[in-house]
């Protein structure tokens, strides 16, 4: 049985990535599962789907916990341990990166081979976010060795034709041309056997113990527990304010911030809490001067680079 | 037409079939989808219902029931806390021996609050008169529906039918679906002949009247649990007729690789499959082990459960429920039978899992293979127990030391 997960963010076309792959192996005449699994439905947040493909009935259901292929549309997952992108990765594991370098991975388990999928597709454009989805399925689609081109197409079609001739068009050109990109790989994602349930470490059951009813009931106790979250790590753009053009009028975008995040410093000026914006750009539009521009996430880093070496000089 | 599809879709796809005139409706996830779909159909008349949103289950339910008592063939669906939010029309209206169909897409009640599932939802409304149909695939959704409506609305039975498909693990995942035609379906499922017992316009009846003294009560309440004990001939009949029309085969207690065996897990829902999984992998292993699952809950198929488990020497009892201060209600309801029916020998171990939509892993399977053939080898039932293990406790305290603001 092929067992292949994405893993995304939400809103990056992850659950349409899976479709188009299942589509794709069940017009090639596979029995097929797939599913997306998230918690609260919120953009940016980290999701995964996931595809089953096999030639007879499948049983399994659920997560899978032993992929042959893993497939990340967004590398700002990799460090993030409750998105466990490598879990249950093993040797015998594909990992398809959306990115032009390899990142750096996260201690743990590693797969047994890495391929890089530059230019997968923008995460830029957020009208255009199925781009990334329809060129990830055709890739994935290609490495397992035993989808045509011709059933991507057709998969492709089927997810997307409601959208119109226009985004049809060009998601099926992507699709197909990051499929054939995978030209030289394809066949390198195989199969994994059914592991034997004897073989299998048995499970550490405990007995659960009676505690305290303090501890007994899901309340939170403590104040302020949010701010431990690092709802940062949603964004796929961050706003960037300009200090040059900021006129420090700091009531209009901290009040507009959804989130609070905005913070003015003794001087008057306003400050985001990278740590907890989510990126949703409110302040951008809110902004009269125009101080605020979007910029990629994966761009940040330089552009705060530059940034501060226009400051230094 | 044989087309990938989730449960919620092909639950829509069972009440198009089976040409419904009116489905009221309250969102709810993981449910909201097949309300979505049916009003996109009713909108292009692809589906000739009407669709109408109400304020509450409780009301959503009234009018499912009060519509049903009209005639109609109606359907309503909901999930979780808005199964619980509709109890009193849910104990109410089958009653009214006016047969619909409602879907509940299983989560987890609260507290604390998930959205992921388990069946104490569904075993709520174990006792309300509903007949309940549990499927383990999103092809059994839409059959069931079907299935439902069939057996529901028989002359010996004529009470309202729940089929319950998990959340997520079915509702939201796709997998093929064959659609049978419309044709095929309408003369498997004709219209719905209220024939006497019906509501009309200036034809003046009272309905939910009151009867003191406890024997009318008694009467009335009784013949509710022979009409649902009917439910179990009506069941078969259907069933012969949906397998010679479209070829799939339904029992009320499903039984695989269960020849030869010696043990068996007993699971209900869509969790049943990956039993059959693990049955696979442990038959490949020289285990004679297989899967009991009823997809009947009510009636209760206490014939066919205590015939799939005789002949075992131990029975593993998987619970996706808990009763708190009982245990797992699969399991007193397993040894009830086992008793009455005077089964000889299982022995019978007990575990609670997948509360929440907690996985069960293949390991898993494995141990409480493990734990029934040790305890069948010493000839005595083993304690219950609830999958949990050390890693997930470790887990659960760290979540719980930032909520305390401080350890555990």
């Amino acid at each position: 049985m092929y067992r292949i997960r994405f893993h995304g963010r939400g809103g990056q076309g992850v659950k349409t990535a899976s479709r188009i792959l299942g589509s794709a192996f069940f017009a090639e005449g596979y029995e097929v599962q797939d599913a997306p699994r998230y918690g609260a439905e919120r953009r940016g947040a980290p999701i995964f789907a996931y595809v089953r493909a096999q030639l007879s009935a499948i049983h399994e259901r659920g997560v899978i916990a032993r992929p042959d292929l893993v497939v990340v549309i967004d590398e700002t997952l990799l460090p993030l341990p409750a998105a466990g992108v490598l879990a249950g990765v093993t040797e015998h594991t594909v990992l398809l990166l959306n990115a032009a370098r390899l990142p750096e991975l996260p201690e743990g388990p590693r797969p047994g081979q890495i391929v890089l999928m530059p230019e997968l597709g923008e995460v830029a454009a957020r009208g255009g976010l199925p781009l990334v989805a329809a060129a990830c399925a055709g890739a994935a689609a290609r490495l397992t060795g035993v989808v045509s081109g011709a059933s991507v197409r057709q998969a492709v079609a089927d997810e997307l034709s409601a959208l119109g001739a226009e985004i049809l068009e060009h998601n099926l050109e992507l699709a197909l041309s990051a499929y054939h990109r995978m030209d030289d790989h394809t066949g390198t994602v195989q199969e994994g056997e059914a592991p034997a349930p004897s073989r299998l470490a048995p499970p550490n059951w405990i007995a659960l113990p009676q505690v305290d009813v303090q501890h007994a009931v899901a309340a939170i106790f403590h104040g302020a527990t949010s701010a431990r979250v690092h709802t940062g790590l949603w964004r796929t753009e961050r706003p960037v304010i300009n200090p040059a053009a900021c006129k420090h009028c700091w009531w209009v975008c901290t009040t507009f911030c959804p989130d609070g995040v905005i913070g003015v410093t003794a001087e008057g000026v306003p400050e985001i809490d990278y740590d907890h914006c989510k990126g949703c750009l409110v302040c951008l539009a809110q902004c009269p001067s125009h101080a605020i521009e979007a910029v990629l996430e994966r761009e940040a880093g330089a552009v705060a680079a530059a940034a501060s070496a226009q400051g230094a000089s | 037409m044989r087309k990938l599809m989730t449960g919620n879709e092909a639950a829509a796809w069972g009440v198009r079939l089976a040409e419904v005139d009116y489905v009221p409706a309250f969102p709810i996830t993981p449910q909201t989808e097949i309300i979505e779909r049916l009003s996109e159909w009713s909108a292009t008349g692809e589906a000739a219902c009407r669709l109408v949103m109400l304020e509450s289950e409780h009301s959503m339910l009234t009018a499912a029931g009060t519509a049903a008592a009209t005639g109609v063939r109606t359907f309503t669906a909901t999930s979780s806390q808005g199964l619980l939010y509709a109890m009193e029309m849910l104990y109410t209206t089958p009653g009214w021996r006016a047969p619909f169909v409602l879907v509940n897409v299983s989560r987890g009640l609260a507290s604390p609050i998930t959205l992921e599932p388990d069946h104490n939802d569904v075993l709520a409304a174990r006792d309300s008169g509903f007949l309940q149909l549990h499927a383990a695939t999103c092809q059994e959704v839409l059959d069931l529906v079907l299935l439902a409506f069939r057996m529901g609305e028989d002359a010996t039975v004529r009470l309202p039918v729940i089929v319950n498909l998990d959340g997520f693990y079915l509702s939201f995942t796709r997998e093929p679906v064959q659609v049978p035609d419309m044709e095929a379906a309408r003369a498997f499922l004709p219209p719905y002949d209220a024939r006497a017992l019906h509501f009309r316009a200036g034809e003046p009846s009272a309905q939910g009247v009151a009867v003191l003294g406890g024997a009318p009560y008694s009467y009335f309440r009784y013949e509710t649990h022979l009409a649902a004990r009917a439910g179990l001939a009506a069941f078969a009949a259907g069933a012969r007729d949906f397998a010679q029309r479209f070829g799939r085969v339904y029992r009320p207690v499903e039984t695989y690789r269960c020849e030869d065996a010696e043990f068996a897990f007993v699971m209900m829902g869509a969790f049943a499959t990956k039993a059959k999984s693990a049955v696979d992998g442990l038959r490949a292993e020289g285990w004679r082990i297989g899967l009991v699952r009823p997809v009947m809950l009510r009636p209760w198929p206490d014939e066919e459960l205590a015939q799939a488990l005789r002949g075992l020497r131990g029975v593993v009892v998987v619970d996706q429920n808990l009763a708190p201060g009982h245990g797992g209600v699969l399991h007193g309801d397993v040894l009830a039978t086992l008793y009455q029916a005077g089964v000889p020998g299982p022995v019978v171990a007990a575990f609670v899992g997948g509360l929440g939509g907690r996985d069960i892993a293949l390991e898993e399977f494995a141990e409480m293979a493990r734990v029934v053939r040790t305890a069948a080898d010493a000839g005595k039932s083993p304690p219950a127990r609830m999958l949990y293990t050390a890693e997930e406790l470790r887990q659960t305290r760290a979540l719980q030391a930032v909520a305390l603001g401080g350890g555990v």
